[in-house]
């Protein structure tokens, strides 16, 4: 076995428990990184103007200049759009969502197939110990399934036609476990704050790189007063030279960053959620059935918006990235590969990843 | 330097004090919730039961004893739940696990009655309604588990006293006939030709 194999088999063979916690970690490492990124966006460009522009008044006391960047006007604008975006997301994004598939709310069943599927998103709500989400059927022949709703007292869990027709109940009640993780977890609403994230900077870039297309760029004057102002000081000038020039690179390579670690967030929230399937139903097997018949039919949406692929149970729309690891799979793939993710659930269940035939003991598995 | 220093323990002393005090008495109202959430299952299988057995009567009279069977189990945990303590509610819950799973191996046993829609509505319910049961009982359990660890370890365990916190009794299976598989004894269950 290579290196690589050996670390993914230490992950896969690892209980829910202990996947769950390693998975939290990993998210958390994320945001956090998340955050201080933007952040550095915003306020370290304030600081750098701040450090300029108070050397600068140093070397220009004499002919008058007192404008020195005190009130951090560049982070509080971007966390300002950002807040706003973010709150146009949770009010209108669920909902909007649920209107756009053109889904119909189960309250009473009609068939058998509707009273099946209420019985198991309750039976998953008991186990969750989570309020039962508004259950919404969607008239489509992919199978598949989505949660949404920022908040845990207003979820949604929408299934398609296509699911009650293909799963088996044990199946179907993994994915609904599934779609529980995410609305226990609150992913739904950490995925909408990231994506407005993702959107304010990659706004913030697209208009500041027309900007400079079109000359007249604030930044450029900027560095000019940073790097003119005074010669008494010239390691305090050499820094925040660096300073600005590091602080440009981030805005430039910032789209990719934001999006490349917001996809990684959004991928280690589907290996919890898997986790936390596991531990609702304590049959991670049949959701690793479920996810490779899901996986294996060639129906596409009709009703479910390219947009929302990230929050359906597996991408319905089949992107090559989600089979491929690398850097450009990395930044493009919503879910893991369907591969690692029935790995590890075959783990948990003491299974063998490729033929889900039980395994005597985990033991028993790192010897062979 | 001596009290700032003193200062600075105290206050992180205090900010993890808060921290592990109020994680204990909020896993300990989780799992009195759990706990409870057991007997709000329980209960709705009681209210069950007798619409479910109305509506198979017909089609199943030849299986009288196995209704009968899981009329009086349902009737035996009433009254437990009524007057018993724990233990003996658990005993005839138990029991009536016991009759309602030979009803539906009973069910599986027979094809063209699982055909009939009123049969396959039984055997929806009556699942959903043992696994509601099943997984009330994993959570209470779950609960109750990370309660216990957070008594036992460090550094919540030095706040266990202050917030009167006591380890909690897993739910376990007590009855030895719940714990073995039901066997289906086809020879003796076949219906009159």
């Amino acid at each position: 076995m290579t290196a690589a194999a050996v670390r993914e088999f230490d992950r896969s063979s690892r209980d829910l428990f202990a996947q769950q916690e390693a998975n939290r970690k990993a998210s958390r490492r994320l945001v956090a990184g998340f955050v201080l990124f933007f952040a550095w966006l915003g306020f370290g460009g304030d600081f750098i103007w701040y450090l300029a522009s108070s050397r600068a008044a140093e070397g220009a006391a004499v002919s008058g200049w007192a404008g020195v960047h005190v009130f951090p006007g560049l982070g509080l604008t971007l966390l300002a759009v950002a807040a706003a975006m973010t709150w146009w997301g949770y009010k209108f994004g669920a909902t909007s969502l649920i209107h756009a598939t053109g889904a119909t709310e189960i309250t009473e069943p009609t068939t058998p197939q509707q009273r099946q599927l209420l019985n198991v998103v309750d039976e998953m709500c008991v186990a969750s110990g989570a309020r039962r989400p508004r259950v919404w059927l969607i008239l489509e022949e992919a199978p598949n399934a989505f949660a949404t709703g920022v908040h845990a007292e207003d979820s949604h869990l929408a299934v398609t036609s296509g699911l009650l027709e293909s799963c088996t109940r044990d199946e179907l009640q993994g994915v609904v476990g599934h779609e529980m993780g995410h609305i226990v977890n609150l992913d739904v609403r950490l995925m909408t704050l990231l994506t407005a994230l993702v959107g304010v900077v990659a706004l913030v870039h697209n208009a500041s790189s027309r900007m400079m297309r079109f000359g007249g760029s604030g930044r450029g004057r900027r560095s000019r007063s940073g790097g003119g102002g005074g010669g008494d000081n010239k390691g305090a000038g050499v820094l925040v030279v660096v300073l600005l020039v590091v602080w440009i690179i981030s805005w430039a390579i910032a789209p990719l960053v934001t999006r490349y670690m917001m996809m990684k967030v959004g991928r280690s929230r589907e290996f919890l959620a898997d986790a936390m399937s596991a531990q609702f139903t304590r049959n991670p097997g049949a959701l690793a059935d479920a996810l490779t018949k899901i996986s294996a039919s060639t129906v596409k949406p009709v009703f479910i918006p390219k947009s929302s692929a990230q929050l359906c149970i597996t991408d319905p729309f089949h992107s090559a990235w989600d089979e491929r690891t690398g850097r450009f799979a990395d930044l493009m793939a919503t879910h893991p590969p369907l591969e690692e993710r029935v790995a590890r659930l075959r783990g948990m269940a003491y299974q063998d990843a490729g033929t889900g035939e039980s395994v005597q003991s985990p033991l028993s598995m790192s010897e062979a | 330097m001596v009290t700032l220093i003193l200062i600075v323990v105290i206050a992180l002393f205090a900010f993890f004090g808060i921290g592990a005090y109020n994680r204990l008495v909020s896993l300990k109202n989780r799992v009195a919730n759990a706990w409870k959430q057991i007997d709000v299952q329980l209960k709705r299988r009681h209210d069950l039961i007798p619409n479910l057995v109305s509506t198979v009567k017909g089609a199943m009279n030849f299986e009288r004893e196995t209704l009968e069977a899981v009329i009086s189990a349902r009737n035996q945990a009433i009254s437990a739940s009524a007057t018993g303590g724990v233990a003996e509610t658990a005993a005839a819950e138990s029991h009536l696990t016991g009759a309602l799973g030979r009803l539906l191996a009973v069910v599986e046993a027979y094809p063209d009655l699982k055909a009939t829609g009123n049969v396959a509505q039984l055997q929806e319910e009556l699942t959903a309604t043992e696994n509601k049961i099943g997984f009330a009982r994993q959570l209470y359990n779950d609960t109750a588990t990370q309660y216990n660890i957070a008594q036992q370890t460090f550094p919540t365990m030095l706040f266990a006293g202050m917030a009167a916190a006591t380890p909690a009794a897993l739910w376990e299976i007590t009855d030895e006939a719940e714990r073995a598989l039901p066997k289906v004894d086809l020879s003796l269950t076949l219906p009159p030709k």
